[in-house]
């Protein structure tokens, strides 16, 4: 009560004055300045959970008819919901929960949107400021526990600092290097009058979103480039971020320089160009990690040379020159020393470098390239069952390279990084930083809200599934066509993958035997399930998921024990790589 | 107590936004990359908006890089930079409450006077002496001091200031 008056006496004061025309209008409880403020900054949707102390939010919502709520089934598929989504369009995704357990609940996702540069804003309810640090039902302190798995987080006591506050985290998520902002709301705040502006100025005088870029820098690094003959472009997430892949491709096709990669990177390049070589590191193709063994030059561009990539550091591209273009000036020399960087937006440096570099003399370097991907190329047999990869390879075929793919984590990730060759920035989801179980169906979902009219394919484990497969009844209520494939090997296959490998195959904690019928499970949530279990028919089982207009669920039985290859054991370097089952145990 | 290798203490002075959490989020980066905090000092700055910032701490160079780059990308530090002898000055206070001996007292104040060092407070039986110098001096005027009855001893921590008209 007393905030209430406190603001009130405010309130009057400022339209008194008459400042604003914002101040005249009807006075707004703190959870309606807080949906006006999401609605001007263009927000379809709210993924969230609703709870005690976040209902003057969720009673806002009523009033609203610019934004849909989403209501989940569990926190953590709100923010993969909100991750997908913001994948999907370029915008930033929004979460609404409860305070306590509904708010600890997005910690994995909001550390997820983290490791991936995500924008999102995470609103999470919060007792009466009164109460905060005493231990209140339901209280966790989500400012504190969420502190090094945000780029910028809130704790707002006074509604009137809604929507400065809304208009920073939106501006902050979105900006620079992305990433998630948490903004803690204890329900006085939302339940107050707020009679502040709700487009206010921000106060970020320790945030500077550079926007232009050192040009001395740039002509610095295409100094590099003078006289090399195995150049190789490193491709991250950063130009998806950065809507670089048009200028990626310019720099490419000009130099003449082959192109691999990372996991996020997908959708910068090409995968069908033919100077890509696809995804490199500890999963990606052999001839991506010769072509980076034998490189004698090295540009990453927005990749933060992480260790699936790198593997070892002394061993790392020995002899090449390694240039960076990254946006994070904590990125330059934090894992690799390089020779040049330049600190910026991929599309402004490369779009600069691009006029000062020079074609380079890169046939023998393309044929040896070649070489590899004729020597070492993916492959998998049909002889012994059903593949996994045989599946997404169909996939891939039949939705003919234009799905939105989305991936859960493990085996199932890497054979569809390495299978469904992705030609277009966001069109990819998958979890690279953290590695996320539980992430494909629910990034998936998102991702269709997002891009309703396309295709999305979710491709998933068996285990990763059943950690968040309930949100199956938000894709069945929405009406959300999202095609799940689920590759049930009845293992956690990748731990099983390295049990065998590398623990003289001593099975422990991997086996899934005891899975439910996932046809049945998707028929139970009002889904259609279709189930694959041989290589025959298998086409036309996919053909009749992508036909269906509502969700499916394609329960695939694959083989199960085949095994990711290539293969960059942990800590080693790209020397290391193994294309095939070896026949001793690797030390 | 800890041997110190100089070579390896560094002083890094933030400009940070006077909110909550601000300490814990600057903290949270030294602790992660192993650093640890020897002495911090955080204080109002000229604007009330922003507090400043000093930190010591030991730990390799390279890490150290690693460490202004991370703090200095977080929203709330407006900046970061780590200070030599050379381009800053430093003080420190320490405040220590000795017991003395009515025959060790000339003695003791003898010693205040030589490192320039106070006495702030008396009774019979304790004496509590501040003085403010560089960190160098502190050390040795507390051993010398520990040669007679230590009963506690407060240390501020490193305040610098870069000199001449660039600011810290």
């Amino acid at each position: 009560m007393k905030v209430n008056i406190i603001n009130q006496s405010k309130g009057n004061k400022m339209s008194a004055k008459k400042k604003s025309p914002q101040n005249l209008q009807k006075k707004l409880t703190g959870g309606e300045a807080l949906i006006k403020c999401l609605e001007n900054h263009g927000v379809e949707y709210i993924f969230g959970f609703p709870g005690g102390v976040v209902i003057p939010i969720y009673d806002a919502i009523v009033n609203t008819k610019k934004i849909k709520s989403i209501l989940v089934r569990h926190e953590q598929g709100a923010t993969h919901m909100a991750d997908g989504y913001a994948r999907a369009t370029g915008k930033p995704g929004v979460v609404l929960v409860t305070s306590g357990p509904g708010a600890t609940n997005t910690v994995t996702g909001i550390m997820n949107a983290m490791m991936d540069s995500i924008p999102m804003v995470v609103f999470t309810g919060q007792v009466v400021t009164s109460s905060l640090g005493k231990d209140a039902f339901q209280e966790a302190d989500m400012f504190g526990c969420t502190l090094p798995f945000v780029k910028h987080s809130y704790l707002v006591k006074d509604p009137n600092d809604i929507p400065r506050v809304v208009k920073e985290a939106f501006y902050i998520c979105n900006t620079g290097r992305p990433g998630p902002v948490l903004v803690d709301l204890p329900k006085d705040t939302t339940a107050g009058l707020c009679t502040a502006n709700l487009d206010p100025n921000m106060d970020l005088p320790g945030y500077i979103v550079q926007t232009s870029i050192n040009k001395t820098d740039v002509k610095n690094m295409a100094k590099m480039f003078k006289g090399s003959k195995k150049p190789l472009l490193l491709v991250g997430h950063g130009v998806v971020i950065a809507k670089a892949d048009k200028e990626v491709k310019e720099l490419a096709e000009k130099l003449q320089s082959p192109v691999v990669n990372t996991l996020l990177g997908k959708g910068g390049f090409p995968e069908t160009h033919p100077l890509s070589l696809g995804m490199l590191g500890m999963h990606g193709t052999a001839y991506a990690n010769k072509a980076l063994v034998n490189c004698d030059l090295v540009l990453s561009i927005g990749c933060r040379w992480d260790d699936r990539i790198n593997g070892n550091n002394d061993e790392f591209c020995i002899g090449a020159k390694k240039l960076h273009i990254d946006i994070d000036p904590a990125e330059i020399g934090k894992v690799v020393n390089v020779d040049a960087a330049v600190v910026g937006d991929a599309r402004l440096v490369v779009k600069e470098l691009i006029k000062h570099i020079k074609p380079l003399d890169t046939k023998a370097w393309i044929q040896e390239c070649d070489f590899y991907k004729k020597e070492f190329p993916l492959h998998y047999s049909t002889e012994k069952g059903l593949p996994a990869q045989y599946i997404i390879d169909q996939i891939y075929k039949i939705s003919k390279g234009k799905a939105l793919v989305s991936t859960d984590v493990g085996q199932n990730q890497m054979w569809s990084s390495q299978f469904y060759k992705i030609d277009k920035r966001d069109t990819w989801y998958s979890s690279g930083g953290l590695g996320t179980m539980g992430v494909g169906l629910p990034a998936a979902i998102g991702m269709q809200f997002g891009r309703p009219k396309d295709l999305v394919v979710a491709i998933v484990g068996d285990g990763g599934f059943q950690m968040t497969a309930q949100e199956l009844t938000t894709a069945f209520i929405h009406k959300l066509p999202v095609k799940v494939f689920i590759l049930d090997n009845k293992y956690l296959g990748m731990v099983r993958q390295w049990q065998e490998l590398f623990f003289d195959n001593r099975l422990s904690g991997v086996d899934l035997t005891g899975n439910p019928d996932f046809v049945k499970l998707a028929e139970a949530y009002g889904v259609k399930g279709i189930r694959i279990s041989s290589v025959k028919g298998a086409p036309e089982k996919i053909k009749a998921a992508f036909a269906h207009k509502g969700p499916v669920v394609v329960h695939c039985e694959v083989v199960k024990c085949g095994n990711v290859f290539p293969m960059i054991p942990a800590g080693k370097s790209a020397y290391h790589m193994i294309v095939e089952p070896p026949k001793t145990k690797i030390k | 107590m800890k041997t110190k290798n100089k070579s390896n203490i560094h002083t890094i002075s933030f400009l940070v936004a006077n909110k909550p959490g601000v300490l814990v989020r600057v903290a949270l980066v030294f602790a992660r990359r192993g650093y640890n905090i020897d002495s911090l000092v955080v204080s109002p700055s000229l604007d009330e908006k922003f507090s400043r910032m000093t930190i010591t701490a030991q730990g390799e160079p390279e890490t150290l890089e690693q460490i202004i780059k991370q703090t200095a990308k977080l929203v709330d530090v407006i900046c970061a930079g780590e200070h030599s002898e050379e381009d800053s000055v430093d003080r420190e206070m320490m405040l220590v409450k000795v017991k003395h001996a009515s025959t060790s007292k000339s003695i003791i104040m003898k010693q205040a006077k030589k490192y320039s060092a106070s006495i702030i407070d008396e009774d019979e039986k304790t004496i509590i002496i501040a003085q403010i110098g560089t960190s160098d001096e502190l050390d040795e005027f507390e051993a010398i001091l520990k040669k007679y009855v230590v009963i506690e001893m407060v240390r501020s921590g490193k305040l610098v200031m870069v000199k001449g008209q660039q600011s810290t």
